[in-house]
């Protein structure tokens, strides 16, 4: 099958490389699952952007919004060409409501993501650790790069 | 075993004196009928199974092989994955790759003799998917691509599951198992039985209603047919939009046209479809009209399946559950997403509750008494959807209030949303009752009603001119 066709049968939204899919500080209702290609969750210290994660196929973003009304707490941008599904909190709490295991996964995910952070945390709040021994304890240089190492153990991330 | 026509409290006192039994180490698990539910009921089960760490063995029995053209490995569905549907499977982990997915399709365009009106998806996302059940229609090329029913059957048999390509032919119930015979003679003892072989087959009352008093749902029949238009036709005449029409014609209750890849299908529900009914609508301006020149071409292929309309009573008993369209499914929506809400609440039943009639009783049934439930409410919704086809200022009014709504840019499109969620299937009828009287919604009808059929000269000039799209 030719381009056309494989356009033709994806699903989704098509971002164009470095187009923001969610900003940081928007209101949000839903979450997004990655259908094609990578997208970056950015949170922005002080006027430094830290790129949080890398997320691909399968992976999803923005769940936060599906169970509190609060604003995006960082920014999604498309790295390359990427699709994305948009997961509406009304479908969602609809099917929770019906079925709880429909959480199961994300659940599951977010359990990975809290092990990794705590793991992180623990690694730049030791002492000992590589980066307070090159004395940069101060989250906006390579210390705040260390803790957010884009694509570390963990599927997935964040809002 | 349970009888039927006894009363509520009776059934319910067979069951508390049913031994309990439930899915240990080892346990098999057969289920007839390997389309969307049972592919997704074994997938769900050995998942839960793996979180619970039970060992499981489950045999899908199925004849048909989902990569042949045509009536031999086809469903007979329109084919569509739903909004709601593609989202839970999504956060599920479950993707529709693109070698399944046919078309994506980002809005819905309402065909009516008043007009015509697109309805856009927010951000026109891709939030719908047309798949075919089998590899295409009779005489179609070979697809490169795998079929809805193929890819959830891979799904299931990687988690484990085993495909057997036998025809079950007979079921009998001994002691705590329940055997499965088939055609050429194999025989097996299973602790589960999962009945998913929708109702376009004599099984449930020929084999199932041996081993339980199972009253089969009301059915009513369909059409579908699949037509050729080329890649480049559909692309230039329907885009990635599915086309309903609401036409006054008698008995017609909603007819779709689904572009896919080379093929359009049709699907034409309401009461009893017959050939007359067919005649009437290949005969109408707005489905003609589709189609380049106004002409419509032959189609490639056709069936005429039928569609339940009603619950299974009672679609379990000890060992054994009815899951799918053999059980339940929603009115004239959503077919595979409610496929996918029975299978998982059986497979969650089954591993985390037990497999008595109690467990299903308990932990299954209330989920088909909700869809039942909301079909009911669904039968007012398109008594009163019926009501709008037959007068001409109610479609007026209806066309107009969308076409506004879809032009202007604020957040809430009342009418819009209630007819998304109509064709969509994607919101339970209850919820769509429930948005209907809205005094916004309301009071905005009223006001379209009024403006759209008020000055008659000015009506007349809209029509001509051709509102909506």
């Amino acid at each position: 099958m030719g381009c056309l066709g494989v356009a033709m049968a994806d699903l989704g939204r098509l971002y164009q490389d470095g187009e923001i899919i969610v900003r940081e500080g928007d209101p949000g209702d839903c979450m997004y699952v990655v259908q094609k290609g990578r997208v970056d969750v950015i949170a922005n210290f002080g006027g430094d952007e830290v790129v949080l994660r890398s997320l691909g196929r399968n992976d999803f973003f923005g769940e936060m919004a599906l169970f509190e009304r609060d604003v995006r707490t960082s920014t999604a941008r498309a790295v390359g060409q990427a699709r994305i599904l948009t997961v509406d909190r009304r479908t969602f709490l609809r099917g929770i409501s019906e079925d709880p295991s429909l959480a199961l996964r994300m659940v599951k995910i977010m359990s990975h993501r809290i092990k990794d952070l705590t793991g992180r945390l623990a690694a730049y709040e030791n002492p000992l650790s590589e980066g307070r021994a090159r004395g940069s304890p101060v989250p906006g240089d390579g210390a705040r790069q260390r803790i957010a190492r884009p694509g570390a153990a963990g599927p997935g991330l964040q809002e | 075993m349970i009888r039927t026509g006894r009363g509520f409290a009776k059934r319910w006192a067979r069951m508390a004196d049913s031994d309990q039994c439930s899915l240990s180490h080892g346990s098999r698990v057969a289920v007839v009928g390997g389309g969307p539910a049972g592919s997704m009921f074994s997938y769900f089960l050995l998942n839960f199974a793996e979180i619970a760490n039970l060992d499981l063995q489950v045999d899908i029995y199925e004849p048909r092989y989902f990569t042949h053209c045509g009536p031999a490995g086809c469903n007979h569905c329109g084919g569509i994955v739903s909004e709601s549907l593609l989202q839970r499977l999504a956060t599920e982990g479950i993707e529709l790759p693109s070698h399944v997915v046919q078309r994506g399709m980002d809005s819905y365009t309402l065909h009516m003799d008043v007009g015509t009106v697109r309805l856009n998806a927010p951000g026109l996302e891709k939030r719908i998917a047309a798949v075919y059940r089998g590899n295409g229609p009779r005489e179609s090329e070979p697809l490169h691509q795998v079929s809805f029913d193929g890819y959830l059957n891979e799904l299931a048999i990687g988690k484990g599951a085993r495909m057997v390509r036998r025809m079950v032919t007979g079921m009998d119930r001994t002691g705590d198992s329940i055997g499965v015979t088939c055609a050429d003679g194999h025989n097996r003892n299973y602790d589960l039985a999962v009945v998913a072989t929708g109702i376009n087959s004599h099984f449930v009352e020929s084999v199932c209603e041996r081993v339980a008093p199972i009253r089969q749902p009301k059915k009513t029949s369909t059409f579908i047919c699949e037509f050729q238009l080329g890649r480049s036709m559909i692309e230039e005449t329907l885009g990635n939009s599915m086309h309903v029409f609401l036409l006054d014609i008698p008995r017609l209750e909603f007819a779709a046209l689904i572009p896919k890849d080379d093929y359009a299908t049709l699907c034409m529900l309401g009461d009893e479809i017959d050939e007359e009914l067919i005649r009437a609508f290949f005969q109408s301006a707005e489905f003609r009209h589709c189609f380049p020149d106004a002409i419509v071409p032959p189609h490639a292929c056709h069936c005429l399946p039928r569609i339940n309309v009603s619950t299974a009573r009672y679609p379990f008993d000890d060992r054994i559950v009815l899951i799918g369209d053999s059980g339940t499914t929603r009115l004239f929506k959503d077919g595979l997403g409610a496929a996918y809400r029975t299978s998982k609440a059986a497979a969650r039943t089954a591993v985390f509750h037990g497999v008595s009639a109690r467990d299903f009783e308990q932990n299954f049934w209330p989920l088909c008494r909700t869809i039942d439930a909301d079909n009911r409410i669904g039968k007012f919704v398109f008594s009163v959807s019926g009501l709008i086809q037959k007068a001409r200022f109610s479609r007026r009014a209806v066309l107009r209030m969308t076409a506004l709504e879809q032009a202007g840019d604020s957040d809430r499109k009342r009418m819009s949303e209630i007819l998304w969620d109509i064709f969509s299937g994607s919101a339970p009828y209850r919820e769509i009752l429930g948005r209907a009287f809205h005094p916004a919604y309301v009071g905005g009808l009223i006001w379209n009603l009024a403006a759209s059929n008020w000055p008659p000269v000015q009506r007349r000039d809209a029509e001509t001119a051709g509102q909506g799209v």
